[in-house]
Formats: C-alpha cells, structure tokens, sequence
C-alpha cells in the first residue's frame, strides 16, 4: 500500500464501522433504522460534534486542550444567566460568551506559547479555572424561559422535512453542527492557516524552516479550540434549554475520543474535520445501541468509548511503525 | 547554576514552597480565627491543623507515586478514578466477603496496582502520549468504579477498615504516618539504590539511556505500577475516612492537587530530576490552601478557580523562561 493509502485507513475503517455497527443494531432491534432514531442521533449529538471540530485543530497541530468540557458548562451557565438574570438579549448573550470562549482560548495559547509550558498542564489549568467560574456565576442550575429562546431559536427556526407522517422537525443546533464542521474543513483545507496547523503537527521544525507563521499556527488552534467549545456550550444550552454549571465533566475525553475515533493522528500532522464528523456519529451509535438495548447500565459507554480509543490509537501506532 | 553556589540546589528548589507555606500560615494567624485551634479529646488531637494533616496525607501518598511517573517524563492523569476503583473494591469486600483485614488491603492495593500497570502498558510498549493513554483510565476508570459498586454508594461498618483513617499514634493521624512512611521507603530506595539516577535517566533522555543499557520500559512500567498502589493506598485511606465507597467523588479532582504538590515541589514537568521532600511540601502547601478557602467561605465548588491560578503562577514562575529571566537578573546584579 502507498504511504497516502495508509493514512486513509482510520478514517476508512471508522466509516465501516459506522456502517456496520448501524447495519447490526437494525437487525438487532425493531424500530432501530427509522428516521426518527437518525434524526435523535444528529440532535443529541450535535454539541459534540462543534466541541470535536474545535479540538480536531488543537490535535492536528500536535497538541491537546483539556479544557473543553468545562468550558461549555461556564458558557451554558454564563449564557442562561446573563439572559434570565440580567435581562441581556439571547442573541447578545450568545454573542459575548462566543467572545468570551475565544478569548479564553487564546489566553491559554499565550501562556503556552510565551512561557514554554506544556499545553496539557495550561489546559488542565484551564478546565479548573473554567469549572470553578461556573460555580462563581452560579452555583445551581438556571432554566431559559426567555420567549426568544424557546419561541424562535428553538422552535420557528427548526427544518421540517417532509418525512414521515408527520414531518419530522430537525433544530437549528443540528444546523450549527453542520455549518461550523462545513467551515472547518474550509479553513483546514484552504487557507494558509489550515495548511500551516497540519505542518506544524507534522513537523515543527520543517513548517519553520518553510517560513510558515508557526506561532501563529499553534495561537491560533487555542483561541479556534476555545471559541468551539463556547459554541458547543451555546448548542448543549439551546438543546437543554438550561444553563448547569456542572455540565460537561469529562466532556473532552469524547471530543478528544470522537476526533481519533475519526481518524486524526494524536501526535498531529494528519486527520480531518470531515472524520471527525464521523467518529461522533459512531459515538453517538454506540450510546444509541446501549439505551435500545435496555439492561446495559449507562457507564458500558464510557467504558466501551475508552476501548475503542485505545483500539484506535493502537492502529495509528502500527500504521506509524510502518511508516517508518 | 552560578548564583546558586551559596546553596544546595535542592535548598533552592525548597525554597519557594516553603516561602509560600510560610505566607500562608501568617495570613492565617493573622485573617482566619481558630484557625490553629488544637484540642484533645479521646486520645487524639482535633483542629483545623490536625485536619490539614489528615487530608494532605491522601494528597501525599498520590503525590510520591506521582513524583516518579513525572520524574521520567510522564504525568498520570488517572489517579482520582484508580482511588475510587480501590475504594470501591474495598468496601466491596468488606460487606459481601469475609476476607480477613490484611486481604482487604492486599486487594486494594492490587486493584490499583494493575490499573497502573495498565497505564504503563499503553505508555512503555504502545508509547502512547502519557497524557492519552492515562486520560483514557481517568474515564473509563470511574465507570469501572460504578461497575464494582452498582452504582450504589457503599457504606459499611467494619472496626479495623474505618479506623485506619480515624485514629492517631502519637496524636499525628495515622494516614500522615503512612505518607510518612511510603515517602521516606521511596526515599531510601530511591537514593541508597541506583533506581533514583535510572528514573531521573529515563526522564532526561530516555533513547540515550536505551543505548546505555537501562532498560527505559521496565523503569516506566514500573513507575506507572508504583504510581497505581499508591493511588489504590490513597483509596483505602479515603473510603476508610468517610467509612463508604463513593465512585462518583472519591479522589475527584486529586490528579489536580496531586499534579500541583509535585511541580510546586520543584520536580519538573519535563522529566529529570525529582524531589520527595518537595512534593510532601506541596500536598501541605495545597491542603493548607484548600483549607483556608473553605475556611473563607469559598464553597468546595469554587475552590478549583483560585488552585488553578496557583498553578499557573507557580508553573509560571518555574518556566523555563521565567527561570532565565531571573537568573539573569542576579548575574546582572552580580557581576
């Protein structure tokens, strides 16, 4: 096989697996291959695929933000409380914990950068300092009543397809899902900052040696990560139409799961957006198939997501030992 | 290395713990009434001191084993959840066996022992990125801990497990006694063996050491294994000292804590060169915080903000940068 054949075999095989694994529950289960099951796995997961696309750019450029979870949990609540407490528009609100989420993301990038520390320990860091500003905005949980919220972003806003008997209504958080992966894969594929975050992964010293901005490479996937996380916050907040501060623990090991599940190599330089998209479909199935099948208690997921990530990183390693 | 001729560099590298210990005791006898009350009852010490002591054990105990993993360059991000799947095996045992005292604890600590095994599996022959392949545990382990105890908080009464945490030798409790103990065995076998120069080795270069004939990959095994008993220790004391088994909070957040006892003690991130003595400061120094926020009022769920900013100012005052930065203003100021 060619050395670009390998490389395509994670994504290749995450999409059989998807396949099969969606072929094997509707011969399990009745009911299991409807548009309405399809239609849940794309709503319920929607948060996460905007959190994966974020950390897909951090792990291509060959590192790693831990922060994500926590983040989207002060995003949720910043966002719920800034609208039922302190009477700020849904759309201005959203506007300023998206602001808010960037700029988060590119404190953490400085640090990194500027003080040479490791980008696990700033991020680390990163998911107690956010964690805990949750709690200092406030303590509970706030539900959104605001009419904007619940009338037109959740409601007036949704796609009705002419499916089924009665249509089937898709929500804007699907949308955004869709449109922020669309723009990933854009940027990563097309512009001069895409090509130089896959350099950098791949070599950090050949990306500087070809005179590519790779400071500006390994800010910019920070601030891209933390902007991403504030969104998927927005996303999970709109789906639950609540703010909770508690949200999200662990939340990172999926994005981090579903972006390797989809392909991307964790010491960065190889991957894409477009498989990320995959691995959360494939996560989202596996959680499907554990709730159809009834008796299974809810931690077999975070148990079988770790096997499959360390399936999947054990195949990156022997197709990198090839490599060589 | 010049200016600091005067001292030895482990003196230095104590230095600013201990300068930050120091503050902190002042602003508390200064800010938090009661805070050094001490009173005895039953034979044993009671107080806010004694409390510290009591808890930054725990930190401790996680922090040895901690010190080593980082010491060659890795870091286990697992520990909190290892702690909840010893516990949970614990109490486990406890209520639905008669096993006998010290088997309790055998199993435990194997239970936490082949957890780190697991991890130093996927990092010395999968090379996995430490940081990954302990993330993986870190999730996957709480669910384990779930799996043990049915997702059910077990609580039990058993006199000898429940009073390993609750009572005290010689007025110190005994969980302190123990990191006292794991700290100075470490120590002992550390320095007086050659085992102490390969885990440093390993963490400064662990190709070259490859080629010198140290066998990198059993020295990682080993540490992530050790790292793991001591994790599973920790478990023990913290379901002996709220007599349950909580899988959902036990060890919550204490690869955080243990993480920041063992940089604030001077042992680098990087790998290299390790300091004990240090980290047993640091699990003081973070005890001693925590405490005085709660003693503030800061609710429990709060306190990760402010420990977060401590971590980065101490990270950020031992960057690299920062540290050439310094010691270029002293030779300035020197010469």
């Amino acid at each position: 096989m060619t050395r670009v054949a390998r490389r395509h075999v994670p994504i290749l095989t995450t999409f059989t697996l998807l396949i099969a694994t969606f072929l094997a529950g509707s011969a399990a289960y009745t009911n299991f291959a409807s548009v309405g099951v399809v239609r849940n796995l794309l709503v319920d997961n929607a948060f996460l695929a905007v959190a994966a696309v974020g950390a897909t750019f951090v792990i291509l450029s060959g590192a790693i933000d831990l922060s994500v979870g926590s983040v989207m949990a002060c995003t949720s609540i910043g966002v719920a409380a800034l609208i039922e407490h302190h009477a700020v528009h849904p759309l201005a609100a959203i506007t300023i914990a998206l602001a808010a989420g960037g700029l988060f993301g590119l404190v953490q990038g400085l640090i990194i950068e500027l003080l040479r520390l490791p980008p696990f320990l700033v991020t680390l860091a990163g998911m107690f300092f956010a964690r805990g500003a949750a709690f200092l905005i406030h303590p509970q949980s706030i539900g959104i009543k605001h009419p904007f919220v619940a009338d037109v972003l959740n409601d007036q806003l949704s796609l009705v397809l002419p499916l089924g008997d009665r249509g089937i209504s898709v929500p804007i958080t699907v949308d955004v899902a869709i449109f922020a992966i669309a723009v990933a894969a854009v940027v990563l594929r097309s512009t001069r900052f895409g090509r130089s975050v896959y350099a950098v992964g791949d070599d950090e010293n050949s990306a500087l040696l070809m005179g590519l901005n790779i400071r500006a490479a390994r800010l910019g996937v920070f601030a891209i990560s933390g902007f991403y996380s504030a969104l998927a916050g927005v996303v999970f907040t709109l789906y639950q139409q609540s703010g909770d501060p508690a949200a999200c623990k662990g939340f990172e090991l999926d994005a981090i799961a579903a972006v390797v599940i989809g392909g991307t190599l964790l010491r960065g330089g190889v991957g894409s957006v477009l498989g990320t998209g995959l691995g959360v479909l494939l996560l989202g199935l596996i959680q499907t198939i554990i709730t159809f099948q009834g008796n299974l208690s809810s931690w077999w997921t975070r148990i079988v997501i770790g096997l499959l990530v360390l399936a999947f990183v054990a195949l990156q390693g022997q197709i990198a030992k090839q490599d060589r | 290395m010049g200016s600091e001729k005067r001292f030895h560099p482990a003196i230095m590298t104590l230095a600013w713990p201990v300068a930050a210990l120091a503050l902190l005791v002042v602003f508390n006898l200064a800010f938090t009434p009661g805070f050094f009350g001490i009173e005895l009852r039953d034979g044993r010490f009671f107080g806010t001191p004694i409390d510290v002591l009591n808890h930054a054990a725990k930190v401790a105990i996680v922090a040895i084993g901690m010190t080593l993993v980082i010491a060659t360059g890795g870091v286990d991000l697992s520990v909190g959840a290892v702690v909840a799947i010893s516990g949970a095996v614990a109490a486990m045992f406890v209520t639905r066996s008669q096993a006998s005292f010290p088997l309790v604890i055998l199993a435990a600590l194997a239970a936490g022992g082949v957890a780190g095994l697991c991890n130093g599996f996927l990092v010395a022959r999968l090379r996995l990125q430490p940081i990954v392949a302990t993330l993986v545990l870190m999730v996957a382990g709480r669910g384990v801990a779930q799996l043990i105890t049915d997702g059910l908080i077990i609580t039990f009464e058993h006199r000898a497990l429940s009073s390993l945490a609750n009572t005290a030798f010689a007025f110190i409790p005994i969980p302190a006694w123990i990191a006292l103990a794991l700290a100075t065995a470490v120590g002992l076998f550390t320095r007086r063996t050659a085992a102490g120069m390969f885990v440093e080795a390993v963490g400064d270069n662990d190709r070259a050491c490859r080629y010198a004939g140290v066998n990198d990959r059993a020295i990682k095994l080993g540490v992530y294994a050790f790292c793991g008993v001591c994790a599973g220790l920790a478990g023990l004391v913290e379901c002996s000292y709220i007599k349950a088994a909580d899988a959902n909070n036990a060890g919550l957040f204490l690869e955080l804590d243990a993480i920041l006892a063992v940089v604030i003690g001077g042992t680098s991130l990087s790998g290299g060169r390790f300091s004990l003595t240090g980290s047993l400061v640091g699990a003081i120094l973070i005890q001693t915080l925590t405490k005085t926020m709660y003693m503030h009022d800061v609710s429990a769920d709060v306190a990760p903000l402010p420990k977060a900013i401590a971590v980065l100012a101490v990270c950020t005052l031992q960057s690299p940068v920062v540290k050439d930065r310094i010691a270029g203003m002293f030779s300035r100021g020197s010469a």
